[in-house]
């Protein structure tokens, strides 16, 4: 039963990879862009959560109204103002200025909030749970879990059902020829990083409800990402949800064997993947 | 002569260092068909990519209603009412063939084609609308290509090597589609190897060879002495 337990909590704990990694999947799949600066953008989002609970008085959840919005103006501007001018040919320079951009991320919170680690108050979701057949689940990691497959639900909607989705596809396909279907490249890539960043604001959130935070933090979130979108293959959302789990289950049955071993766990797993299959379990089949 | 609804003059384009077009003119009357001729590399399409806004040039180098498009990117182009139905059809592999129609007609541009419209143009599609659009065989993806054109209601439609790699049986079809479609007071521009087909489906011609137009005339007058010359730079 305990084992059993461990893959459960596993399976939950990776609803929050995929909600880690689902952004930064969107924004492989669009644009072929290696977001180095994501996991800080999930660090910024859960401390304007925290900002805009503690101000206003809201429930953390209730913070997403406002910072999910927030973080897509933010996603299309960086796009728009910045990002753009690094997409070509080179895949270096989308990389160092992320990478730059990270750095400035990481001190610009740490200037604001200090180095001192933070938590939201959930109040009794954190602590709420369910008994199902002898196994305590709870109510926070479920409603994670609930959330990611919802978002990448909805995700996998928007890119097979609308005409947005149609765009981010044909302009991942053929940026050219996207063009003379009266697209708008950077219009198009802005729209797919404000719809990314969003997403990155429901992970921040809730990684700010589940365990304390503080501006380095970033850093390992990125990998968990990385390790979750390669593992169930590039520009797959579905595949993404799938390696978050794998990833998620990975590390709590490392921990059940020995609790030091929970990241290597997952890594080594991660590792083993992609010596195995090296473009992950469910690669995007096109043509 | 109608007012022109295209003009090139002094078209200098480049590919970075590599300058491909020498001071091409070119003028295309509202409603005419005209067709560019000439060996590979001679810079066809070039000339296509630059009127469609993918390589872009001194605005008033080419001229659409009077107004400098030269220097316009690609979907100010298009949105402009220029189409292009490009080499080797280029549709999006990630897209169905009905996806790839609709994106066509993303600009809403107002006009009388439709995807029902182009359905009974090309029924074969209408049967093959939720496929993949590369499971399609050649001379269908082709119809896709001109389909996906046609959507976006153009007042000019530019066909860069329309029959390149098609086998002749389809070749034939969508020339005897051609003019039913260019009949609708469009515009068109047709890049083709095979000179009799591109001919017969003109009012103009004209001849690049090595970047430059060395031959320009009418269709209906334009000598095979004179094609051979200019084709081939044989004096």
């Amino acid at each position: 039963m305990e084992w059993l337990n461990a893959v459960i909590q596993g399976v939950l704990l990776g609803g929050l990879y995929a909600l880690f990694a689902a952004g930064l999947s969107l924004i492989f799949g669009v644009m072929r862009l290696v977001n180095i600066a994501h996991g800080d953008l999930i660090v910024l989002a859960a401390y304007l959560g925290l900002t805009t609970s503690v101000a206003l008085g809201l429930h953390p959840l209730l913070a997403l109204v406002l910072v999910a919005p927030a973080l897509a103006a933010i996603g299309f501007l960086l796009q728009i103002g910045i990002l753009n001018r690094t997409l070509g040919n080179d895949i270096l320079p989308p990389l160092l200025v992320t990478f730059g951009l990270s750095v400035i991320l990481q001190n610009a919170l740490l200037e604001i909030y200090t180095a001192d680690p933070q938590k939201m108050d959930a109040g009794a979701l954190e602590t709420a749970s369910v008994s199902l057949g002898g196994i305590s689940l709870g109510v926070l990691p479920l409603l994670t879990f609930a959330v990611a497959v919802a978002i990448v639900g909805a995700l996998q909607w928007v890119f097979y059902n609308t005409a947005l989705g149609r765009a981010f596809r044909a302009t991942s396909d053929n940026q050219d020829i996207a063009q003379l279907m009266g697209l708008n490249k950077a219009h198009v890539y802005g729209y797919a990083m404000a719809l990314a960043l969003a997403v990155t604001a429901v992970a921040g959130i809730f990684l700010g409800i589940r365990t304390s935070f503080d501006p380095a933090i970033g850093g390992s979130r990125l990998i968990f990402g990385f390790e979750a979108v390669i593992i169930g293959g590039l520009g797959n959302l579905w595949g993404t949800l799938a390696g978050g789990v794998i990833l998620g289950v990975a590390q709590t049955v490392g921990a059940k064997i020995d609790p030091g071993w929970q990241l290597l766990a997952g890594h080594i797993v991660f590792l083993l993947i992609l010596a195995v299959r090296p473009s992950g379990l469910f690669p995007k089949v096109t043509g | 002569m109608p007012d022109p609804i295209l003009q090139i003059a002094g078209l200098d384009a480049r590919y970075g260092d590599f300058q491909a077009l020498y001071g091409v003119d070119m003028t295309l009357a509202e409603g005419d068909v005209l067709a560019i001729i000439g060996a590979n590399g001679a810079g066809k399409t070039t000339l296509m990519r630059s009127i469609a806004g993918l390589i872009r040039n001194g605005a008033d180098e080419i001229k659409f209603r009077n107004v400098p498009i030269g220097a316009l990117r690609a979907d100010q182009v298009a949105r402009r009412g220029i189409a292009l139905v490009p080499e080797g059809r280029q549709l999006f592999p990630s897209l169905s063939v009905e996806e790839n129609l609709l994106i066509g007609g993303r600009s809403g541009r107002q006009g009388p084609w439709s995807l029902k419209r182009v359905y009974s143009l090309f029924p074969i599609l209408e049967e093959r609308k939720r496929q993949p659009s590369t499971s399609l065989s050649g001379g269908q993806q082709q119809m896709v290509a001109i389909g996906r054109a046609l959507m976006a209601n153009p007042d000019l439609i530019l066909f860069d090597e329309i029959s390149l790699g098609l086998a002749p049986i389809v070749i034939r079809d969508i020339y005897r589609a051609l003019p039913g479609i260019v009949s609708q007071g469009m515009s068109a521009v047709i890049v083709e190897q095979d000179i009799t087909k591109a001919l017969s489906i003109s009012s103009r011609v004209y001849c690049l060879q090595e970047g430059r137009v060395s031959l320009e005339g009418a269709s209906t007058t334009v000598s095979r002495e004179d094609i051979s010359r200019a084709y081939f730079g044989i004096e």
